[in-house]
């Protein structure tokens, strides 16, 4: 199957796009203090709002800082807040799910209720009103984005448990007394392994937009540490001067989340055996 | 029909608490408490004074004692007073502003059908064409933007580079001094840029969904039994596939809902403009507590209430449904 999976993957020219630019911003992110030209905290009075040019290539924000070097920085923030809080959505969303679907009854009825009245309330409300009473703390985002993003995993892995609990391979493990959780964890959980990976790589992309948000409101990452979104911020204030400091980040934005989507949807029908034959399959 | 809707109203309540209840829970187990803010902008403040606020809001008291308290009154649609200098009801405040932030979106997802539809269909009819795959490229940049850097954009251009549209506020210094179609064009004027930036990423996204509901209606056997019938292309896909390929897409407008009322927070910011997510994100900035959950409150209640509308148009267009 992996190997059917690799060659579906790289037929996908899309999807392979996508892999590389997350592999470049991964790069990029973890070079950053190496390649950044300057420091990117280093605020320098003589060079503010300076135009790309070849001393600072995408040009200076308003204390004059390298824009460059920001951004570099700023991919190491957008890196981590994606991974963890898609990381926590995926977590917390895989146990109530599997709990649910493999239980069912009130614990099933319980829990689903539960997910539907998270899916309704408006949860960028939510993220915004808690995050303004906490500490704006990268930390504290990052939970707060996975806390309220867990739903469509949990409905996702509901739904696979429930189909696969009366499945010849469970009911073989469950008579061979294998206990509940084994069950859970080793056989049913690695077979609902794709979707899960699918929705957790566009939960990252998610995680991205909502934090670069939060970031540009003022409510997220906390100048001076650089992110795409909070370098937005001062694009807008200073967005009849300075054209670079608004289209740059958002280029780097659209890129990674673009890059993410892309790489989910490669996976997913990578992963979809009902795609395998004949090539150009319905593509979602 | 009625039963059924009887039943989904009944539905409604317990998941209009359950939000409340969640919302409330989340907010006071946060550490800090609102009248911390109070106190701490104000020095001259005495501690039998903070105590007297607490009382007030009922902070003394345990959660669930806290959250029926506010309940009662929010049942009355009493939100309690805002926390900001004017000390006006929080309910005053929020419908002076609720109807520009639903109008905007009413027009929004006006555009967004109005684009999307036609979009999804023809790149579905002329499935994996160059056609279909330049939107399906465009789509996929569209759905990854975030939408306040389009409405930068947006502004960029059409406000400084070639100065076309307003890109603050909703009105013109002298827009007390238009006639009826002055008003309206200054208005329009005004909202075009907001509007716009808040409907491409949703675009894209109800595009390909019409895309695919498209692709998966075309395969089935009624689709073949009306070509076999002699009927012509046009009658086929917008007769017969299209209506039902729409379907879902009602449900899909119905859950954006909430997605639409968050993301009015960083459109009215961007913008100027005074809806109701202007007013959240001003009383975040102030801690004005019983603001915040006034907000959250009305929040819910159009998100249930797009839920429910979504559901009645799903039903009424689809007998299968309203037979369950």
């Amino acid at each position: 199957m992996s190997g059917m999976f690799i060659s579906r993957f790289r037929e996908n020219r899309l999807a392979v796009v996508g892999a590389g630019i997350i592999l470049a911003l991964a790069i990029a992110a973890a070079l950053a203090p190496i390649i950044a030209p300057f420091d990117p905290a280093m605020i320098d009075g003589r060079h503010i709002l300076e135009a790309p040019a070849m001393s600072h290539p995408l040009g200076t924000d308003d204390l004059g800082r390298d824009l460059l070097s920001r951004m570099l920085f700023g991919a190491r923030i957008s890196l981590l807040v994606g991974f963890v809080s898609a990381g926590i959505s995926t977590v917390v969303g895989s146990v109530f799910g599997a709990l649910a679907g493999y239980y069912g009854g009130w614990a099933d009825r319980a829990i689903m209720r539960f997910v539907d009245t998270m899916l309704a309330i408006p949860t960028f409300f939510l993220i915004l009103a808690v995050i303004a009473f906490l500490e704006p703390s990268i930390w504290n985002i990052m939970a707060v984005i996975g806390l309220t993003s867990w739903m469509g995993v949990a409905r996702l892995v509901r739904a696979e448990f429930l189909s696969l609990s009366e499945r010849e391979f469970v009911l073989a493990a469950r008579s061979l007394g294998a206990s509940d959780f084994r069950i859970m964890t080793r056989h049913m959980f690695m077979n609902s392994f794709s979707p899960v990976i699918v929705s957790a790589v566009l939960g990252v992309a998610s995680a991205v937009l909502v934090e670069s948000g939060l970031s540009f409101l003022g409510i997220g990452v906390q100048p001076p540490t650089p992110s795409w979104g909070n370098i937005l911020t001062a694009g807008k204030a200073n967005i009849e001067i300075a054209w670079w400091l608004s289209v740059f980040p958002g280029i780097a934005i659209l890129a990674t989340v673009l890059g993410y989507n892309l790489l989910g949807d490669g996976i997913r029908d990578a992963a979809d055996p009902r795609l395998w034959r004949g090539g150009r399959g319905p593509r979602g | 029909m009625r039963a059924w809707i009887v039943k989904r109203l009944i539905e409604i309540i317990p998941t209009f608490f359950g939000i409340t209840l969640i919302s409330f829970a989340i907010l006071h187990l946060a550490p800090g408490k609102p009248t911390d803010v109070l106190t701490e902008m104000n020095p001259k403040i005495t501690p039998e004074a903070r105590l007297r606020l607490e009382k007030y809001y009922g902070l003394d008291k345990p959660l669930h004692e806290q959250y029926l308290l506010w309940l009662k009154r929010v049942v009355k649609l009493d939100f309690g007073e805002s926390f900001a200098s004017d000390h006006r009801p929080v309910w005053d405040k929020i419908i002076e502003r609720l109807p520009v932030t639903i109008i905007l979106n009413l027009i929004s997802m006006a555009l967004m059908l109005a684009i999307a539809v036609p979009v999804g269909v023809s790149s579905a009819v002329r499935a994996y064409s160059l056609y279909d795959k330049i939107t399906t490229v465009i789509v996929f940049i569209g759905f990854a933007a975030p939408a306040f850097w389009i409405a930068l954009l947006l502004m960029m251009f059409f406000g400084v580079t070639i100065d076309l549209l307003p890109i603050s506020g909703l009105k013109s210094m002298d827009h007390d001094t238009m006639g009826f179609w002055g008003k309206t064009w200054d208005y329009a004027r005004h909202i075009a840029l907001p509007v716009f930036a808040g409907t491409i990423g949703s675009v894209a996204g109800l595009s390909r969904y019409m895309r695919s509901n498209m692709l998966e209606v075309v395969r089935q056997d009624f689709i073949t039994t009306a070509r076999a019938k002699g009927l012509s292309e046009r009658v086929v896909i917008y007769r017969h596939a299209m209506r039902n390929a729409l379907l879902p897409v009602i449900t899909i407008l119905g859950l954006s809902v909430p997605g639409l009322i968050g993301g009015s927070v960083i459109m009215e910011n961007i913008f100027g403009i005074p809806g109701m997510g202007q007013f959240f994100y001003q009383a975040l900035m102030t801690r004005d507590y019983p603001s915040i959950m006034g907000v959250l409150t009305i929040g819910a209640a159009l998100t249930l209430a797009g839920n429910l509308l979504a559901d009645l148009g799903y039903a009424a267009s689809d007998p299968r449904i309203r037979a369950r």
